[in-house]
């Protein structure tokens, strides 16, 4: 740094389409990710910290159906969900015996597992570079073609009354409709006796397997519904990057998705709508504030805005935006 | 049936002897060569895992705190001793011993600025887990901030090695197990011994009845995270001196970690000493059988599963898991 230049901040930014298409594409895909949480961690009370492994589990078992198997994309994406679903039940079945700080570990070296042999497993995943097409002379399928197939005529028709449509267009409307069904659907079924018998699993474990619930059984249930989320937010990352490779689904993704959650407020699913929106607002919108400093920092500055958005909740208002105070369980 | 209730009662004892009777499978398969090579390879890599374990097995068993920001307390470590070391030009010695200093600094400061006012506050586990990712972040950031991605190395003889009984060892490898184990027999010793050791282990096992019988709580909490920041930015910059610095060093440490704290019985810091040491060899013989590639991944499937199989650890005694 030679010389500190005065603090310039574009608005312009902030009125740019492109901008707010992908901040919205991303806050959109971490919604998903976080709704999985916020019925697993803030109506259930089981710490899940595995998300970034169903995201994964859910993306590349879709594209190995379409890439290697020459499934029909429509159809691996159902075959994908249930996949994912049903590794949740295989890690929850051992896992959700143990305690909830063990439970959190283990989750999280899951995800770890299930990125590792991604990046290892070569003639599957593709390794470090990941799964996008697959060539054959000069022909070549990628996994997403089924959905640019659909998408593009869509977006050549919305350019016709809106010439500065943005390209993200489509799978923005696609991943705010999920948003939208799944806080519903969600908001819906905690209000059935089976969404009541998860939060007498968050406040009182013990007491619900006194009166007869199987607990297990309900908390295999939320698992699994969360792992779908992942699954989901997996597909719709990997139409918003038009690739699938390991980095993607690193740790960090799921203390991100954290942060969206406990920003929003637990027990509360249209917070984390909100929170998600706020938390890629900032992130993004930094890019724009015109410091004097490398990409690097930005960067780290990133990192440092994250981390100081978990402190300053969890010491200041746990709650955050949305949640209630009462219906906090931040654990025994 | 009477075997088997043994067996149950001497856990470690088991351990042991499977991990011996698949060493000795091993040997037959292989040579006692192979074996004793990679087993010497493990005790370097265990020492690393041994020296995170110790430190976050106390923090953990003592103050409930699941704390994630361990691995990157490795990471300030490294790059403290990188400060020293390259940027300053200063011996490794000075530079470990720098980065020792700091990294407890560092442990002490996030006790009094975040650890003591939320334990007053009576947070969560979840509160306080999430508030260590967060510190984790500010960690990592202040580390990218100033020394960006690229990935640097400490001064070190990384060329010439010693054989010895035919098994050929690194210079430096060497001295991170000499240094390691020389560390760990010191740390054994005061846990084991003093005053200090035997309230830490008190307050591990009921830090309200601790507090009960007379123990001044506050000093020996200090005195853990003096012990857990010192021996982590040990853990850290042996690691990278071993290896190479980059911001994800720790993180990608904190793992096989906390398989050793979880191994050893949380809050046991013997139990996690011996299990890192145990977790290396067994990582590194796992090359024998597997691509090298795969090691980490074994790793984290031994965590896994001895955590779905014992939970409590093969040191730790069955309460509330």
């Amino acid at each position: 740094m030679t010389e500190l230049l005065p603090l310039a901040v574009s608005f312009e930014a902030f009125t740019d389409v492109g901008f707010w298409s992908g901040v919205l594409v991303t806050a959109g895909i971490y919604t998903v990710v976080a709704l999985g949480l916020q019925l697993n961690v803030g109506y259930t009370g089981i710490v899940n910290f595995g998300q970034a492994g169903f995201m994964a589990v859910g993306g590349y078992t879709m594209a190995i159906l379409v890439l290697e198997a020459g499934f029909s994309f429509w159809l691996a994406l159902p075959l994908a969900v249930l996949a994912t679903m049903a590794f949740g039940v295989l890690i929850g079945l051992p896992a959700l015996r143990l305690r909830a700080d063990y439970f959190a570990i283990v989750t999280l070296a899951m995800a770890e597992v299930v990125r590792l042999v991604a990046q290892n497993a070569q003639g599957l995943t593709g390794g470090n570079k990941g799964l996008y097409c697959e060539f054959e002379g000069v022909n070549q399928t990628c996994f997403d073609d089924a959905w640019k197939s659909l998408s593009n005529p869509f977006l050549d028709w919305v350019e016709g009354f809106w010439p500065d449509v943005d390209p993200l267009f489509p799978l923005l409307l696609v991943v705010w409709g999920t948003v939208v069904i799944g806080i519903f659907a969600l908001n819906y079924i905690q209000r059935t006796p089976w969404g009541r018998v998860l939060r007498a699993i968050r406040e009182d474990e013990d007491a619900a397997r006194a009166l007869g619930k199987n607990t297990l059984l309900y908390e295999l249930q939320s698992l699994a519904i969360s792992a779908m989320f992942g699954a989901l937010a997996g597909f719709f990352l990997a139409l918003f990057l038009t690739t699938i490779q390991p980095d993607d689904y690193e740790p960090i993704v799921t203390f991100y998705a954290f942060g969206v959650l406990v920003l929003g407020g637990l027990a509360s699913y249209k917070g984390v709508a909100i929170g998600a929106i706020l938390l890629w607002t900032l992130l993004e919108g930094m890019r724009f504030v015109e410091l004097p400093i490398t990409e690097e920092r930005t960067a780290a500055l990133r990192f440092a805005l994250v981390g100081l958005v978990l402190i300053l909740l969890m010491a200041f208002r746990p709650q955050g935006l949305f949640g209630k105070k009462e219906e906090m369980v931040l654990g025994r | 049936m009477e075997l088997r209730e043994r067996a149950r009662e001497h856990p470690a004892g088991v351990a042991f002897g499977v991990i011996g009777l698949i060493a000795l499978g091993l040997v037959l398969a292989y040579s006692l060569h192979d074996v004793a090579q990679a087993s010497l390879n493990g005790l370097t890599l265990g020492t690393i895992y041994a020296l995170g374990a110790v430190g976050l097995t106390l923090v953990y068993g003592i103050l409930r705190l699941v704390n994630f920001a361990h691995g990157d307390f490795l990471t300030f470590g490294a790059y403290m001793a990188f400060l020293v070391n390259v940027t300053w030009g200063l011996p490794l010695a000075a530079a470990i011993v720098f980065g020792m200093a700091a990294t407890a600094v560092l442990g002490l400061l996030s006790e009094r600025l975040m650890w003591a006012p939320m334990r007053r506050k009576g947070a969560g586990f979840l509160q306080l887990l999430l508030m260590s990712i967060g510190l984790a972040f500010v960690i990592r950031s202040v580390v990218q901030w100033f020394w960006g991605t690229e990935i640097r190395t400490l001064d070190v003889n990384v060329v010439d090695s010693i054989t010895f009984l035919g098994l050929r060892i690194g210079q430096t490898e060497l001295l991170v197990v000499v240094v390691g184990i020389a560390v760990l027999a010191a740390v054994a010793a005061v846990v084991r011994f003093t005053m200090l050791g035997r309230r830490m282990r008190a307050l591990s096992d009921d830090i309200s009845l601790a507090e009960v019988a007379g123990i001044d709580t506050r000093r020996v909490i200090l005195y853990t995270w003096l012990f857990a920041g010192a021996l982590a930015g040990l853990a850290g910059a042996l690691a990278g001196a071993l290896t190479n610095l980059r911001p994800e060093l720790g993180f990608e440490l904190l793992l096989p970690i906390f398989a050793a704290v979880i191994l050893g019985g949380i809050g046991n810091p013997f139990g996690a000493l011996v299990a890192g040491l145990v977790l290396g060899v067994v990582i590194e013989m796992s090359t024998l059988v597997v691509e090298p590639r795969w090691k980490v991944t074994f790793g984290f499937v031994a965590l896994i599963i001895a955590l779905i199989i014992r939970p409590q650890g093969i040191f730790g005694k069955a309460k509330g898991v």
